[in-house]
């Protein structure tokens, strides 16, 4: 019997099970499905990663490396090459070349599968179907792992952090950018990879746009994008056609909860994720959830810290057979807030809350708010906001202790 | 002469000809434009067996479909193709139009269907509780099937290959001559080839083969049709395939589960004048997502993966043509197969085989192989008889493709195996790796080294399917 099993080695599971060692677990195991640990950050050879754990920036893999070190050091063991098959409260069922399939009782699972990536057949953009058509993230782990050179005239769909590292990233290697196309009027990638990695070579982002046509039967010949609406249609007569061989998406990320779906964990409609309490805990006794199958992060260090944290509280419940607690206080949104992660405070909750949350549309000079029962306890300015950015609060415990019975929490954006 | 017979096009017609004249004692090839199998109408199309309601009886499509159907069933087993009875609905969504359904049930009978049954709108949503208020009647057809095309296809050239079948791919054939005794096939490669029959199986292009020989002209027009298929967590929406009453333009869109259980919709019918425009416009899309709404409210449009199109072949006769050419003896044709040609494959490979037999006396084999050993399918297996297949051959406990849970064994064997992939499309079409969710985002690169080590193709010529169809470019 494990006390902790994680699902993923990526960055959010190594900090899980970094978590939970330090709440004093010995019993832990991490199952990548991949042939290494460290996740997506390995084809991320880019730096900027790190800025707000280690104070300095790193590439993806030197991040990887940093936490991968620390767990060998807990000798924390780990599988590779390990697909997860299924899960329920306290047993996972994996496969691998060893084991074959193979099940184990665990007191505590986290989940860290990371997200993925929306194909083309989601957008459904009509046209021909020939090659030279990639996913941002395909096309970086072609560059930076197999070393291969996915296409040498690209327009790239999507401004996503992923679309703008790849538009840098491609021209690096000798292909001609030659438009990133953003449906919406603003980016949904972070300010400062729009300047790094656009502005700074001078690649067009064209906001407001969409791609309406792709051309050629075998590789990707030609790629018309329109202007759009205020309702994101096409207006015709503004097509402009790029000679281009390939076209890269980078036009949003979904939390990979297959493995949840099927065990019956409840899920959000808008993040995708399984909704959690405080302690990150899902709906499902002794499953907890971090990283981006929770919820898409900007930043892997959010991703670290957030993770230690649900390590740490899988730890607790294995350790102390805590019983889920009575009463949990819905956290609702108002304003530009899409969503919370947490969508639930425990009310028996000893420790502050960190409440993480993304908007629906760029503000600026607004103010993020908390109500608790109606009434206002936290107001803080804030010049910008953005869709592709995260924003993070601290409702300290002393707020909430001031409440002898709290009906509502909410959070939100205000003018 | 190199070859008794030559069959020209590796979709489901030509590869259902050379898997039955590969039971004959001849020596055959079957030649291919594209690198693959499957690469023309096979590759995209509803995957249903029809009962047999639809053609005017006393059609060749009519005859044809009804013992192709039970055909498959029969082969299902022998040749191990993915292949399940589902049942299907022909709806009508006004009273004015009820009578339309008994209309098909007596053609049904007509063209000999079994098990048919006329519901009400409520009995059939008992069975199908998505289906919309609106269906006031319904034929029910429990004899109906889903099949997969590839599945099917693969199946049939792979047991025509083990019965000594050749196959070139790659190769398009450019002219045909008459010579004494049989013909000889110029193609675009350098070599000729010479034969004494040739059968013309090319789909859309069936009237271009047919013409470089006959003088009876056949015309034949691509239908263009346009799906969208659902991520697999729509499997149970719809366990029968519902059709909309038939039109002259075909049999309307319908609502089906593929065989592997994902939802699916369409097709539309467009006349299209470059019969390889497999695009598809926003237009089309529209359209069928239209349509399948009226079969059901519910249909999750979140959840598509793709939107593709395959053209049929429509020739002017509205039938099927199938036989030797009146004034070319020794030419065969099976042209204009449009719906229903996948339920009528078997049935016309076996008469076209026959037929080829008969035109040069030539008898059965003495002990023709007749079953094909299936591809291992280990997430279909019991937990005991994977483990012991991991144990023999780990590579089956290492998952590939993580949406359709497709291990690195699978992927090997599909290349590996007698007419193996060369291609990503190739990869998808024999065991699923990139058909699922993710669409090959997370497993191509996987796959394609795959490929590079056992099909020794370097990584920078891997096809996603056609010859210049590359996914990695060359440096500088």
């Amino acid at each position: 019997m494990y006390d902790v099993v994680i699902i993923g080695g990526g960055p959010a599971g190594l900090s899980a099970a970094l978590g939970a060692k330090k709440k004093g677990c010995s019993n832990i195991l991490i199952i990548e499905r991949s042939e290494k640990l460290g996740g997506i950050l390995n084809q991320c050879i880019h730096n900027g990663f790190g800025l707000h754990t280690f104070k300095e920036e790193l590439t993806g893999p030197e991040y990887a490396y940093r936490y991968i070190k620390m767990v060998e050091k807990e000798e924390i063991p780990f599988l590779l090459n390990t697909t997860v098959l299924s899960i329920s409260p306290h047993s996972v069922t994996y496969i691998n070349e060893e084991e074959g399939v193979r099940t184990i009782e665990t007191k505590a699972i986290v989940l860290a599968m990371g997200c993925r990536e929306r194909p083309r057949g989601a957008l459904n953009i009509p046209g021909d179907r020939p090659s030279g058509i990639f996913s941002a993230g395909t096309a970086q782990y072609l560059t930076n792992i197999e070393g291969k050179m996915p296409g040498k005239r690209v327009v790239i769909l999507g401004s996503g952090d992923i679309g703008l590292i790849m538009a840098r990233r491609m021209t690096l290697e000798g292909a001609k950018v030659l438009a990133v196309v953003e449906l919406m009027p603003y980016s949904s990638g972070l300010k400062r990879n729009i300047v790094q990695c656009l502005d700074d070579f001078s690649i067009p982002l064209l906001l407001s746009h969409t791609v309406t046509k792709i051309e050629g039967r075998k590789r990707v010949e030609r790629i018309t994008v329109s202007a759009v609406d205020e309702k994101r249609k096409p207006i015709p007569g503004t097509e402009i056609t790029y000679d281009a061989d390939t076209l890269l998406l980078s036009v949003g990320l979904l939390p990979e909860n297959e493995l949840s779906r099927k065990a019956g964990i409840t899920l959000s409609p808008v993040t995708g994720g399984p909704i959690v309490d405080n302690s990150f805990q899902t709906d499902s006794d002794g499953i907890f959830a971090c990283g981006n199958v929770l919820h898409v992060h900007d930043l892997v260090d959010y991703v670290s810290n957030e993770a230690e944290k649900a390590g740490e509280s899988a730890a607790l419940y294995a350790l102390s057979d805590r019983k889920p607690s009575k009463k949990k206080i819905p956290v609702s949104v108002f304003g530009l807030a899409r969503y919370t992660v947490p969508e639930m405070i425990d009310e028996d909750t000893k420790e502050d809350t960190t409440i993480r949350f993304r908007v629906s549309n760029v503000k600026k000079d607004g103010k993020i708010t908390v109500r608790v029962n109606g009434e206002e306890v936290i107001s803080k300015k804030k010049r910008i906001m953005a869709p592709g950015e995260m924003e993070t609060l601290i409702i300290p415990k002393r707020i909430l202790e001031k409440y002898e019975i709290i009906e509502s929490i909410e959070v939100g954006t205000e003018d | 002469m190199d070859y008794d017979a030559v069959v020209i096009g590796g979709g489901v017609i030509g590869s259902a000809i050379v898997r039955y004249l590969s039971l004959y004692d001849m020596k055959t090839l079957l030649v291919e434009k594209e690198e693959d199998i499957s690469s023309g109408t096979t590759k995209a199309n509803s995957g249903i067996v029809h009962a047999g309601y639809d053609p005017e009886p006393d059609t060749l499509k009519a005859k044809l479909n009804v013992k192709g159907a039970k055909m498959i069933r029969e082969e299902s087993e022998k040749l191990h193709f993915d292949y399940k009875v589902n049942g299907a609905m022909v709806v009508s969504f006004s009273p004015d139009d009820d009578y339309k359904i008994d209309e098909l049930y007596e053609r049904g009978i007509k063209n000999g269907v079994e098990d048919m049954e006329i519901l009400s709108g409520d009995e059939a949503r008992k069975i199908e509780p998505n289906l919309s208020e609106n269906v006031t009647k319904c034929l029910y057809l429990k004899s109906s099937a889903i099949v997969c095309p590839f599945s099917l296809t693969q199946a049939l050239a792979e047991n025509a290959y083990e019965n000594g079948a050749e196959f070139k791919f790659n190769t398009k054939v450019e002219n045909i001559e008459r010579i004494d005794g049989g013909y000889r096939v110029i193609t675009d490669t350098s070599s000729s080839i010479t034969t004494r029959t040739v059968i013309n199986a090319a789909g859309v292009y069936g009237d271009a083969i047919n013409n470089m020989v006959s003088e009876k002209k056949i015309h034949i027009t691509a239908r263009r049709g346009s799906y969208m298929l659902f991520d697999n967590e729509t499997k149970g929406m719809f366990n029968s395939t519902i059709f909309q009453l038939p039109s002259s333009k075909g049999k309307g869109v319908l609502v089906t589960p593929t065989v592997h259980g994902n939802l699916m919709i369409g097709p539309n019918s467009v006349s299209i004048p470059d019969k390889d425009d497999t695009s598809t416009t926003a237009f089309d899309l529209d359209y069928i997502s239209k349509e399948a709404l009226k079969t059901s409210p519910y249909i999750p449009f979140r959840k598509v993966i793709t939107s593709f199109s395959g053209i049929r072949a429509h020739e002017d006769s509205g039938d099927f043509i199938v036989g030797e050419a009146e004034d070319a003896p020794g030419f065969f044709n099976a042209a204009g197969i449009e719906s229903p040609g996948l339920s009528s494959s078997l049935a016309i490979g076996e008469m076209v085989a026959k037929m080829v037999a008969d035109r040069l006396e030539k008898n059965k084999k003495e002990n023709p192989i007749l079953e094909r050993k299936a591809p291992p399918r280990p997430r279909e297996m019991s937990i005991d008889e994977r483990n012991k297949l991991i144990k023999a051959n780990p590579t089956y406990g290492k998952i590939v493709c993580r949406c359709e849970e497709i291990s690195e064994g699978e992927i090997i064997d599909a290349i590996t195996r007698p007419l193996g992939a060369r291609s990503l499309d190739g990869i998808k079409r024999r065991v699923r790796a990139g058909m699922g969710r993710c669409q090959g985002g997370f497993c191509s690169p996987k796959v394609m080294e795959l490929i590079e080590k056992y099909a020794s193709i370097p990584f920078d010529e891997i096809n996603k399917n056609s010859l210049g169809s590359n996914i990695t470019m060359e440096d500088k």
